[in-house]
């Protein structure tokens, strides 16, 4: 049994949330910097260029890679032998509420979707699994808005084949054109029910985008490149930077499909404790 | 590249194509989702709005907070799409650019065209990038809506794209 305070969660949350926002990903900003190496589109390899300066003046000032410090998305894994003193859940809130301060964030969270209101830094979306052992993992996803409008659900009928999940895709992708900062990255979720795929979009946008893709995954890119939306929506080759998909056990009656678009900015900071 | 200042005027607009590289200087106004709704309320009211739209240019923008020693935070363009209802009564009221991200509704292009005005792209995701190009913020109205108020930025040489141009060509079409 490990135990591991509340105080201690919430300022490792805090410093994920700094983290995640203003220090892109290694594995987005190597393949963004391979797509500047590529493209041959001069406006195109000017838009990647200037988001590619955007992440050095971000970790070097500690600025916000992006205004849009989006709806943090907190993914979890208790480990069974972990027991936490305190309020887990409130210590979460109070380290994201910490962090965004900090890092002078935009207060993007509005309490109530229909009446709006002040917006400020209560909330977030927490997702938590229990697997086996004696550590704690904690992953912040923050989530920009412009690309999360972007996403797709459907219900399909389950003799539906391959090709028409694609379509969905790809055209998904299409209908994002130039509104959600392209390249996207690309997560989908396959599977499960119609919140669990949704939730498995999302998951998808953890992996690691260079690691070896499946078929299918490489089949959806070449496709998605064909649709020449390019960085800003100026053209060129790089439309996807990936394309992530989850996939899930379901019925037999159904074949729920999530797609999840993020934009060129895919935040995100893990630690374990 | 061309240097174009704020407030716009025709002669400088009217010769600028879809695809063309400008560099913006002068005063422009944030204003995005709710301060528009305020604003369109306000015309249809008839009450004053709160800076003066002729030949001015809006920035679809929600800054982040301003961090200590800096003149603004991140500060980069939202999703233009969101404010292409607004649009048109704003164009018709003097409404000269505007700066966002993303493709308009055929309507907006009709009335940017109509009212001889322009939509340019600003760098889409590089919020740290341009505020390097900020030189001055200040609150003007709506100071409730907290990142969605309006702010008076001043800018120099910022980089942008014109998306649609006075002719209505746009540059996804």
């Amino acid at each position: 049994m490990k135990i591991i305070k509340a105080e201690k969660i919430t300022k490792t949350v805090a410093d994920l949330c700094l983290k995640a926002n203003c220090v892109l990903r290694k594995d987005i900003l190597r393949k963004l910097k391979s797509a500047y190496k590529q493209e041959k589109n001069s406006r195109a390899k000017k838009a990647l260029g200037a988001i590619i300066e955007n992440a050095r003046i971000a970790r070097k000032e500690k600025l916000a890679i992006c205004q849009d410090t989006g709806l943090p998305i907190v993914f979890v894994k208790l480990g069974q032998d972990v027991r936490i003193t305190g309020d887990f859940k409130k210590a979460v809130l109070k380290g994201i509420a910490l962090g965004y301060q900090r890092g002078n964030f935009r207060e993007s969270i509005i309490q109530d979707p229909l009446k709006r209101g002040k917006s400020s830094y209560k909330g977030a979306i927490i997702h938590i699994d229990i697997v086996r052992g004696n550590k704690l993992g904690l992953t912040v996803l923050p989530k920009g808005f412009g690309c999360e409008n972007k996403s797709q659900m459907k219900m399909f009928n389950p003799t539906a084949g391959i090709e028409e999940v694609k379509k969905f895709i790809v055209n998904t992708v299409k209908s994002s054109g130039a509104d959600a900062c392209p390249p996207y990255v690309v997560g989908v979720g396959i599977g499960g029910s119609a919140d669990y795929a949704g939730f498995l979009a999302k998951v998808a946008l953890l992996k690691k985008i260079d690691t070896k893709r499946s078929g299918l995954e490489r089949d959806l890119e070449k496709e998605i490149g064909k649709l020449g939306i390019g960085p800003m929506g100026l053209g060129g080759k790089v439309t996807c930077l990936a394309i992530k998909i989850e996939s899930y056990p379901t019925h037999i009656a159904g074949l729920p499909v999530a797609i999840n678009i993020s934009c060129h900015a895919l935040r995100s900071a893990s630690a374990t404790l | 590249m061309k240097k174009i200042n704020t407030p716009l005027n025709d002669k400088d607009i009217l010769n600028l194509r879809a695809g063309d590289e400008i560099l913006l200087s002068g005063e422009i106004y944030t204003a995005r989702d709710q301060a528009h709704k305020r604003m369109v309320d306000a015309i249809k009211k008839g009450s004053r709005l709160p800076f003066i739209l002729k030949n001015a240019v809006i920035y679809y923008c929600g800054p982040a907070k301003t961090p200590k020693g800096k003149i603004i935070g991140s500060c980069g363009p939202t999703t233009s799409s969101r404010m292409d209802a607004f649009t048109p009564l704003l164009l018709s009221k003097g409404l000269k650019g505007m700066i966002g991200k993303g493709a308009r509704s055929k309507e907006v292009r009709s009335v940017i065209k109509k009212n001889k005005a322009i939509y340019l792209l600003a760098p889409a995701g590089c919020g740290a990038l341009i505020s390097k190009y900020v030189k001055s913020a200040k609150t003007v109205a709506y100071k409730d809506l907290g990142p969605e108020r309006i702010t008076q930025l001043e800018v120099k040489n910022f980089p942008l794209i014109v998306g649609i141009d006075a002719k209505g060509r746009s540059i996804y079409a």
